[in-house]
């Protein structure tokens, strides 16, 4: 997937000699996780431009890049610190076309990736995905997969609104099949993992798989697994959500982020909402557990599983 | 570096004056009315320093600033109809009625906006400094922000990186002396904070911002540096908040002896003295006083006439 990035960022790089990239150990370090390997060989420093540990200022400096007519992607090493930006992607990025009558446009990406279940701890382990989907004015990305990454990132960038795209470490070495076009996927469209009659899985980003892994032990049980890769948190696919949800007529929400004011609770509210006459049994939602992220051992009882999923597949069903 | 003011400028900057200051006095007239809810940060007693800061602009040079900016609107261009039209929230507002008095924006004028987070807007201004770098346009912003800003984070964090890409950016800190209530002493240790400038090294220059003359000579040189391509400049324009922090807000002086302060520092009465030194008669100053006050008047009344904007219209301008 760290591949399937930088190959859209790259190829939009090329199209648009206007795009700027911000952050820390970019340059010819290529990120902290390596997915801008090659970007500053081929694009120079003032296109990919490493600058000093300040994510406030950055993420500013940001957002006047792309006020200016500069499209700019801004990298925070760890979604944990995108907090410290927070002012510049909230209060500032999100509202000012809308405070400024529309005089202007904020094409900027910040990338932030969830480090979780890598044993960093409570401030590198975090997905806080809820509270950008909580500010009117931002588009929040979550891909799952390559493909999707590619897609989703070249989408983001023409769409030229404030983004803010969550990228899942451990899957930055995923391999999926990614075209060498260079089609942009919808933002707001979810994806059909695997379909299934029995019960929906609405689930994003690092649950996925363990979702499609529950949903294949299921079948050997006769429960059909609807897996949906939701990709895009804002705009969040409703209708599509509710169309599995009034064909199967259950629904579990699966996410790594903590059980409490999180996205599940908006997506299984979004269900009730436009699919309640259809359900036939209580809404599951499979989360971390309402803590700090722990390290070594205990933090593998934080995070929710494959199994976790399964039995709640196996509750909407009893 | 642009040459010494003429008269016919300087006169240009004293109409300038006033018409802020009617603006100023308008636009808390109007909130005292209820014409418009929220509230306004007047800039009533630092006239000068916008109006001398964008006389040593070109056209095409950016402007950003604060929830006290209407000053600075109105001195890089935008029409005083407008822009209080905008502040009673009307369709005809520069910022289409949405944003109000603390979310002003011209950007025809290259006055990118105000803000109302403080220091929020300084990187956001060393942005669009950094995308002139990057066309080679020859472009200048300018940054105006308070005293209080230059305590955060992001002001710091912005002076750092300015210089180390040597932005074509002026950094305008207009230290009136006060926070909301607390005074510039209880916040900041040093005497100037221009002195802040020395740790980051970039030039730091204190003045009067009382005095146009001394604004725009500091501010033409800051300028021209800038476009020269040698980097940002710390300015600060000493000057006094009138009276209140916002039309709502507390934060009086704390005694009588500050409040008079700001009545003595009144930069228009002071520049008067030195225009009328070059010949300017009282009859000139009343009918340029009169002017501005023409202008605000018919702003008033057109931001009064103005229709609010459409119910189905609240939801226009979130993306692009």
């Amino acid at each position: 997937m760290a591949e399937a990035i930088n190959e859209a960022i790259r190829h939009e790089m090329r199209r648009d000699p206007n795009i700027v990239l911000l952050g820390q150990d970019i340059g010819a370090y290529g990120g902290t996780f390596g997915v801008y390997k090659g970007l500053f060989e081929e694009f120079g420093p003032d296109r990919v431009r490493d600058g000093p540990l300040c994510e406030a200022s950055t993420a500013g400096w940001g957002v006047g890049l792309a006020m200016s007519g500069m499209p700019a992607i801004v990298e925070i090493e760890f979604m944990d610190f995108i907090t410290l930006a927070s002012d510049a992607i909230c209060n500032q990025a999100a509202k000012m076309r809308y405070f400024f009558g529309g005089q202007v446009r904020v094409p900027l990406i910040v990338r932030a990736p969830v480090v979780n279940r890598l044993g960093l701890g409570a401030q590198h382990s975090q997905s806080l995905e809820a509270w950008l989907m909580h500010i009117p004015g931002l588009r929040v990305i979550m891909p799952s997969n390559a493909a999707d990454a590619k897609g989703l990132m070249i989408a983001a960038i023409r769409d030229g609104n404030p983004t803010v795209f969550i990228e899942h470490v451990r899957l930055y070495a995923g391999k999926t099949e990614v075209g060498e076009a260079d089609d942009p996927i919808p933002l707001g469209k979810l994806r059909v993992a695997r379909e299934g009659k029995d019960v929906t899985i609405a689930t994003y980003s690092g649950m996925v798989r363990p979702s499609l892994d529950a949903a294949k032990k299921l079948a050997g049980d006769g429960i059909e697994c609807e897996v949906l890769d939701l990709r895009t948190l804002a705009p969040l696919d409703r209708e599509g959500l509710c169309a599995s949800v009034r064909k199967t007529g259950r629904l579990v929400v699966a996410h790594e982020a903590v059980k409490t004011a999180g996205a599940g609770a908006e997506i299984a509210q979004s269900a009730l909402e436009g699919a309640f006459d259809y359900l036939q049994a209580p809404i599951q939602r499979v989360a971390a557990r309402d803590l700090p992220i722990p390290t070594g051992k205990l933090q593998d009882l934080v995070f929710p599983n494959a199994a976790d999923v399964e039995n709640a597949v196996r509750t909407t069903m009893a | 570096m642009k040459s010494a003011p003429d008269l016919k400028t300087l006169l240009h900057w004293y109409e300038q004056m006033w018409t802020i200051r009617f603006f100023e006095e308008n636009a808390i007239a109007s909130f005292r009315l209820g014409l418009f809810g929220g509230s306004t940060h007047p800039c009533i007693c630092q006239e000068a320093i916008a109006v001398a800061a964008a006389a040593a602009l070109e056209p095409a040079d950016q402007v950003l600033a604060t929830y006290r900016g209407h000053g600075h609107a109105i001195a890089k261009g935008l029409d005083p109809k407008n822009l209080m039209a905008e502040l009673l929230c009307k369709d005809t507002g520069c910022s289409g009625g949405r944003g109000g008095s603390m979310h002003l924006c011209g950007v025809d004028q290259g006055f990118l906006g105000t803000n109302a987070v403080v220091a929020a807007h300084i990187p956001i201004a060393a942005g669009v400094a950094l995308a002139n770098q990057l066309k080679r346009n020859q472009q200048v912003v300018v940054v105006f922000f308070g005293d209080g800003a230059t305590c955060e984070g992001a002001f710091f964090e912005t002076l750092n990186m300015a210089v180390l890409w040597k932005i074509p950016l002026v950094f305008v800190c207009e230290n009136n002396g006060y926070a909301i209530s607390v005074p510039t002493r209880a916040a900041i240790p040093i005497e100037n904070i221009s002195q802040r400038a020395d740790g980051f090294g970039l030039p730091g220059v204190t003045v009067d911002g009382n005095d146009p003359l001394l604004v725009h000579a500091a501010m033409a040189e800051a300028v021209a540096r800038a476009r020269r391509g040698d980097g940002p400049t710390l300015l600060e324009c000493k000057t006094v908040r009138w009276e209140r922090h916002s039309a709502i807000s507390a934060g009086k002086y704390a005694n009588e002896e500050e409040a008079m302060k700001w009545k003595q520092a009144d930069p228009i009465p002071r520049f008067e003295k030195v225009l009328r030194e070059k010949g300017v008669t009282d009859d000139q100053f009343s009918a340029i006083r009169a002017k501005a006050k023409q202008v605000n008047d018919e702003a008033l009344a057109f931001a009064i006439a103005s229709e609010s904007p459409k119910a189905e219209t609240v939801e226009n301008f979130v993306f692009a």
